[in-house]
């Protein structure tokens, strides 16, 4: 595991930067969720959940094609198989039986493309909690599907109209409510973002990603490391799933890929490691796009899921420490591996995913090598985006 | 002297703090509503540096926030909009801002800028108690500012004692589990938070703020503790007005008289 301090910080970044109306919520949740998450009771619904709800394990899949296409043995971990269609539902999963633990009664959440807000709506509704969604204006109007989703399945999708009308703007507005609502509700962060202990928390409750492949990659390969794993990254939960078991690993390489949008230097990127210096958002320091003057930059990325000006602290450390390799991968080549993956292996996926994907055109590997990508949502929610494009 | 110790030597009560977005509604009005602000007799100002993620502030700030940003508000231009605060105007003066545009600045150059142009306080509600006292708090005595710290409903005595123990100036109380915004009356609960906290026997007086809005609500305040903060409805006033300095006496005589 990456070492954290009592604060909350991996090496420089990380920590929680909160209003103090804020300090009991997060204070109460610092205090609880260790001992919660190390007790029997969680431990056997978390993992009765992942099975029986989720469908855990999610296949070790050896795509043979796409392997003899780059040269390399490459393996897809499913997560795309995962109920609901993402790894986000791990999360989301973990942090409703803590919120019954700590005895909560609301459930509020944030969400850019409407993942995570799906994957929240779920478990509230699985587990009969009042759920409310908050929804930048503007991805309310391009990701009507999820929104109906929710709908259906019984959560208030409320629109964000501040700032940018997107992800960072829900994240703030589902901040503000929880300032308004500190006592009764908890707020399901979706990824390892946010204020200390959100972004290890949420990293723990996805490193059963990691964890899985370890087990099948021995049962494949006779050995529980790859050479290479590749995820994507956008506040970084999925790849911090993927990476979580192989951090002290040194001798696998990490690939974080970040979205490069219309290219690095076009003013239209999501690539927070190459575009960000540190500053603080959302209650964590962390590598963040920002003006000389400080103020947040607006990001562009094809993917909703990517589309965010920050990254989890645990992935600044880990671009700061040298211990990750991060890559860009602009939108029209993020397509490209979306659709090469379709007609090779007969899998849609994400466009999330799809920049993971891509990266095999950047990276430099053996023969011999062994890659695990990270597939960490399926393409459904993306097909309008796909048809748009329309190079296929 | 810091002009705070000296608000609070002379005065200990009724002391009201007003707060507006430096750069709103128009680019330059700073000074001008500072010396309306001053004249009509409000006793601190409290200048909002606009940030593009407020996240402890309601619709109303937000909204002058972007206002400002778009007009080409930063802190560097505020500063230079400051310069000379002192040849006019004696009344305390704190800076309020979220902790990354400071950060940006650079935390020993703000704190050097703000005693250069005569700033006496700081409030930067997304920065923790513990990372001032180890990384900042020196700064701060070293250029003689105070830093003020909030507390809510929510926050356990003990907490509050610690914050009493580390901060001066005065105290910032958050007068409901909410972000900042004009509020319906004062409830119940409300009061006897204040009067818990009241009766703590702390060395910072304490301001309230957050759903002050008139005469009724800055006096119910004022029963309980040394004053109170009026920002959104102030906001609402200035954006609202045709003859700035006229409206912004009007008001605040209304809420002192």
């Amino acid at each position: 595991m990456i070492k954290i301090d009592e604060n909350g910080f991996y090496g420089d970044f990380g920590g929680a930067y909160i209003p103090e109306m804020l300090y009991p919520n997060i204070e109460e949740l610092r205090e609880n969720y260790e001992q919660i998450m190390a007790s029997e009771a969680f431990k056997e619904e978390f993992d009765r959940l992942l099975k029986d709800y989720v469908g855990r394990p999610t296949p070790l899949f050896f795509a043979e094609r796409l392997s003899k296409e780059y040269g390399a043995k490459i393996y897809l971990k499913r997560e795309d198989l995962c109920h609901t269609g993402a790894h986000k539902i791990n999360n989301t999963i973990g942090q409703i039986i803590l919120a019954k633990k700590l005895n909560k009664k609301r459930i509020i959440a944030e969400t850019g493309a409407g993942q995570h807000g799906v994957a929240t709506a779920t478990v509230c509704a699985l587990m009969g909690m009042e759920c409310t969604v908050y929804m930048g204006a503007i991805d309310m109007e391009r990701q009507k599907p999820n929104v109906e989703r929710m709908r259906i399945l019984g959560a208030t999708v409320v629109p964000a109209n501040s700032g940018s009308k997107t992800l960072k703007d829900a994240t703030n507005e589902a901040m503000r409510q929880w300032i308004n609502n500190p006592v009764d509700t908890h707020y399901i962060i979706g990824s390892v973002v946010g204020p200390h202990p959100y972004p290890e928390m949420v990293a723990r409750f996805q490193s059963v990603i990691s964890a899985e492949i370890k087990t099948q990659l021995l049962e494949k390969e006779g050995k529980d490391s790859p050479d290479i794993v590749v995820a994507c990254v956008g506040g970084g939960s999925n790849a911090a799933g993927a990476f979580f078991h192989y951090y002290n690993d040194e001798k696998v390489r990490l690939i974080a890929v970040e979205a490069a949008g219309l290219g690095v230097s076009s003013g239209k990127s999501a690539a927070t490691t190459q575009l960000g210096k540190p500053g603080i958002l959302h209650g964590s320091k962390t590598l963040l796009m920002q003006t000389e003057d400080g103020q947040v930059v607006e990001p562009h990325s094809i993917s909703a899921g990517l589309d965010y000006p920050g990254i989890g602290p645990v992935h600044a450390h880990l671009f700061a420490s040298g211990r990750g390799e991060f890559l860009a991968v602009e939108d029209e080549d993020a397509m490209k591996a979306g659709i090469e993956l379709s007609r090779l292996e007969g899998i849609i996926p994400a466009i999330e995913s799809a920049h993971a994907l891509s990266a095999l055109n950047q990276l430099k590997f053996k023969a011999s090598d062994i890659i695990v990508i990270n597939l960490s949502g399926r393409g459904d929610k993306d097909l309008e985006t796909y048809i748009k494009w329309g190079n296929y | 002297m810091n002009r705070i110790d000296e608000l609070f030597k002379n005065k200990d009560g009724n002391i009201l703090s007003i707060y507006f977005t430096a750069g709103f509604p128009k680019l330059d009005d700073t000074i001008r509503i500072m010396e309306a602000i001053e004249e009509a007799g409000a006793d601190i100002i409290e200048i909002g540096i606009p940030y593009s993620d407020p996240v402890a502030d309601g619709p109303t700030i937000q909204d002058s926030n972007n206002v400002a940003l778009n007009n080409g508000m930063t802190l560097k231009l505020l500063f230079t909009q400051l310069e000379g605060l002192r040849s006019k105007l004696n009344i305390p003066v704190v800076l309020m801002g979220y902790l990354n545009p400071i950060v940006q600045y650079g935390m020993e150059a703000f704190c050097k800028k703000c005693q250069e142009v005569g700033v006496d306080g700081v409030i930067i509600p997304d920065l923790p108690m513990q990372q001032y006292t180890d990384a900042y708090k020196e700064l701060f005595d070293t250029y003689n500012l105070r830093n003020t710290f909030l507390i809510s409903p929510q926050t356990s005595e003990e907490r509050i004692r610690e914050i009493d123990s580390k901060t001066d100036g005065f105290i910032y109380m958050v007068s409901s589990a909410s972000i900042t915004g004009a509020k319906k009356e004062v409830s119940p609960e409300q009061i006897a938070y204040f009067e818990r906290v009241r009766d703590m026997g702390l060395k910072n007086p304490r301001l309230i703020g957050f759903g002050i809005s008139d005469k009724a609500s800055f006096t119910t305040a004022s029963t309980y503790s040394h004053g109170a903060i009026i920002g959104s409805a102030f906001i609402n006033v200035v954006r609202e007005a045709k003859s700035l300095k006229e409206e912004i006496k009007t008001y605040i005589k209304g809420v002192i008289s």
